[in-house]
């Protein structure tokens, strides 16, 4: 063998080529990153033109001069229905049902899960296939039966009430999600625990629950942006006091009279979905972790 | 070793739905007895632990521990503590943390806790690790603290889950020995599971081979060794394996009849228990058989080597079967070496073909 040959042998790390196949791949996600940032773009730039430049037409034109005055209005001004307090109302409406929702339903959730992994009591199988079968029916369908049983009980149109309509709707998926996390685990685990002389609570609370934190933060993170973007159950159970941000956003985007006032409209949407954006930019790592999390090595 | 019985197993019977794991078992362990409970997969060795563990409901049948009938006890109230294969440790909990766990929840004070794990840590050489979590340590070390972890509870009885299976072979040689002295130190009772025959045959005092839910023989290593009680048992226990010959048996001449060979067995102990023309399987261990001429030996020619540092392992075959011979390692035998070889009749063991009993 010859010196020269020895330059054709492979040898070390392999070369990195840029392929026509990877350029390809990079002006799709290029592209579709430009199509879904599209409508933020042009959400925050008319949230920054006043109503003279916005009527001009121009869409996608950044603003020429830059009004920062629909801002504070749809903060604190704008008219939802017969008030004029702006969305801040409705923010601390959405954070008093979000935090006690999320807590109450993924506790509640956590600990079916638990029940439904390890302890096989008779009939586990078919409460788990009605839990799969909860996944699946629409809400429309409970709204009203839900609504009688909380007038029934007093708790209708308050906050308890629909603090109480979330957690029964967040039930079956996160029962879901936390039994097919457990049943990853290993069930010596859970066997030792039994012979140290653990009960039903007692194993939950102090081997389950330190274990639990990749797929607490995947179900608090599905909760609190479901919640938080929850609709039709706070227009029908919060009750006039209690709205949460999205019902009044609808409010005062849908104007029976006077003018239309764009810029207003999407400094208040962009307001409102300020929560869940800030949940997954910082969650996105932890999500991903989380879904991805069927095995945790002890 | 007292006469008094520390485990009784009476009569039980486990099901899964329809599937019938264990049927009318029985068993008793007596105080202070390595008890080794040995099988291939599936033989119901496992579910047996678990059930006198108290982590799987009975179907039938009654466990008592130490004079107390426990077939209806939380497992935490057997006075048991139990090792897994998989280590089962506590990933979020320190080593410390991991021991104390039975004691805290009991209620125990804290200065015998912290009295409690020092005694074990010292036993178990795992003082450095306590503020260590699982996933720091070796497997070695995670199975240390997993025992520690029963020593702890002060437990009357050891129940070992295949403890060994997870590790490589040196620390399982190593393990072994100090779960061997672990024993000899505190003579608690123990029953261990296993389905490695080296682990049963070095650390038991008795073992009980199963098969199918059923226990095949319940003897000392030495007796299941040399005088295995069916077909299976003998094919199981002894690596490489014994030799098994089908063979018909000649009264006359006291002859077993392979093929056109023959091997004189008038020095086989039971040898008035077999009738004329019986078929059997004759079963010889391979250092029982010799390499020497003489009146009964066989011509062989020798067709595999197999150098295993300590023995040497020469294979070869009679009348189309496969056998192996072990021989010292220094021997020096090569491929197609014409060989003599003869049977220790004393240490052989023949069968019945049809029901496979040892005769």
């Amino acid at each position: 063998m010859n010196i020269n040959s020895k330059n054709f042998q492979p040898n070390g790390p392999r070369p990195k080529h840029l392929t026509i196949g990877r350029i390809g791949m990079y002006c799709f996600i290029f592209m579709c990153a430009l199509f879904f940032l599209m409508p933020l773009y042009v959400m925050i730039v008319t949230s920054l033109k006043d109503m003279d430049e916005i009527r001009s037409g121009n869409l996608l034109y950044i603003p020429k001069a830059l009004s920062f005055y629909a801002w504070p209005k749809a903060w604190s001004e704008a008219c939802t229905g017969f008030v004029c307090e702006g969305l801040k109302p409705g923010l601390i409406n959405s954070i008093k049902i979000t935090i006690p929702s999320v807590i109450v339903s993924v506790s509640l959730g956590a600990l079916n899960g638990y029940a439904l992994a390890f302890w096989r009591f008779k009939g586990a199988y078919f409460f788990f296939g009605l839990c799969l079968f909860g996944a699946f029916i629409p809400y429309q369908v409970m709204v009203y039966p839900l609504l009688k049983i909380e007038s029934a009980i007093g708790i209708y149109s308050s906050l308890p009430g629909i603090i109480l309509v979330h957690t029964i709707f967040g039930m079956p998926i996160l029962t879901l999600i936390f039994r097919n996390f457990y049943a990853g685990l290993p069930i010596d685990l859970f066997k030792a625990a039994r012979i140290d002389g653990g009960n039903f609570i007692k194993i939950f609370f102090y081997v389950i629950i330190p274990m639990s934190t990749p797929i607490t933060i995947v179900a608090v993170i599905l909760q609190v942006t479901g919640i938080w973007n929850d609709f039709l159950l706070g227009l029908v159970f919060a009750g006039r006091d209690n709205q949460p941000m999205t019902v009044q956003l609808n409010n005062i985007v849908q104007v029976d009279y006077g003018v239309a006032e764009y810029n207003v409209d999407m400094a208040a949407t962009i307001l409102t979905s300020l929560v869940p954006l800030f949940v997954y930019f910082i969650s996105g790592r932890w999500f991903v972790r989380g879904i991805a999390a069927g095995a945790i090595k002890g | 070793m007292s006469m008094k019985n520390s485990v009784e197993v009476k009569n039980i019977s486990f099901s899964y739905g329809k599937t019938e794991i264990l049927n009318d078992l029985s068993l008793d362990i007596k105080e202070g007895e390595f008890m080794v409970l040995l099988g291939p997969s599936g033989c119901g060795k496992t579910t047996l632990l678990n059930c006198i563990a108290g982590l799987l409901d009975l179907t039938e049948g009654q466990i008592w521990i130490e004079d107390d009938n426990v077939t209806w006890k939380e497992p935490k109230d057997r006075h048991i503590g139990m090792v897994f294969q998989s280590y089962a440790l506590y990933p979020s909990m320190t080593v410390e943390k991991n021991l104390s766990f039975g004691l805290r929840m009991m209620g125990t004070a804290k200065k015998i806790i912290d009295d409690k794990i020092e005694k074990a840590a010292n036993l178990l050489q795992i003082n450095e690790l306590l503020k260590r979590k699982p996933s720091q340590l070796s497997g070695g070390q995670r199975q240390r603290v997993a025992i520690g972890r029963a020593l702890v509870r002060d437990a009357k009885v050891f129940l070992f889950d295949e403890p060994l299976s997870n590790l490589d072979a040196k620390l399982r040689a190593e393990l072994r020995y100090e779960i061997k002295k672990l024993h000899r130190d505190l003579s608690n009772t123990m029953i261990y599971v296993t389905h490695d025959q080296i682990e049963a045959m070095t650390l038991a005092d008795r073992i009980s081979v199963m098969k199918d839910g059923l226990i095949q023989q319940l003897d000392t290593p030495k007796q299941i060794y040399n005088k295995p009680a069916n077909l299976f048992v003998a094919g199981f226990i002894g690596s490489p394996s014994m030799n098994f010959l089908n063979a018909k048996f000649d009264k006359t001449n006291q002859n077993l009849i392979i093929g056109k060979r023959h091997i004189n067995i008038s020095k086989y102990e039971n040898i008035n228990n077999l009738t004329d023309d019986q078929q059997v399987v004759f079963g010889i261990r391979p250092e029982n058989i010799i390499i020497d001429k003489n009146e009964n030996s066989i011509l062989c020619k020798v067709e595999l080597v197999e150098p295993m540092g300590a023995d040497t392992l020469v294979w070869t075959s009679i009348e189309g079967t496969p056998i192996s011979i072990r021989l010292e390692g220094s021997s020096n035998y090569n491929l197609n070496d014409e060989i003599n070889i003869s049977f220790d009749i004393n240490r052989s063991s023949i069968f019945d073909s049809k029901s496979e009993e040892r005769i």
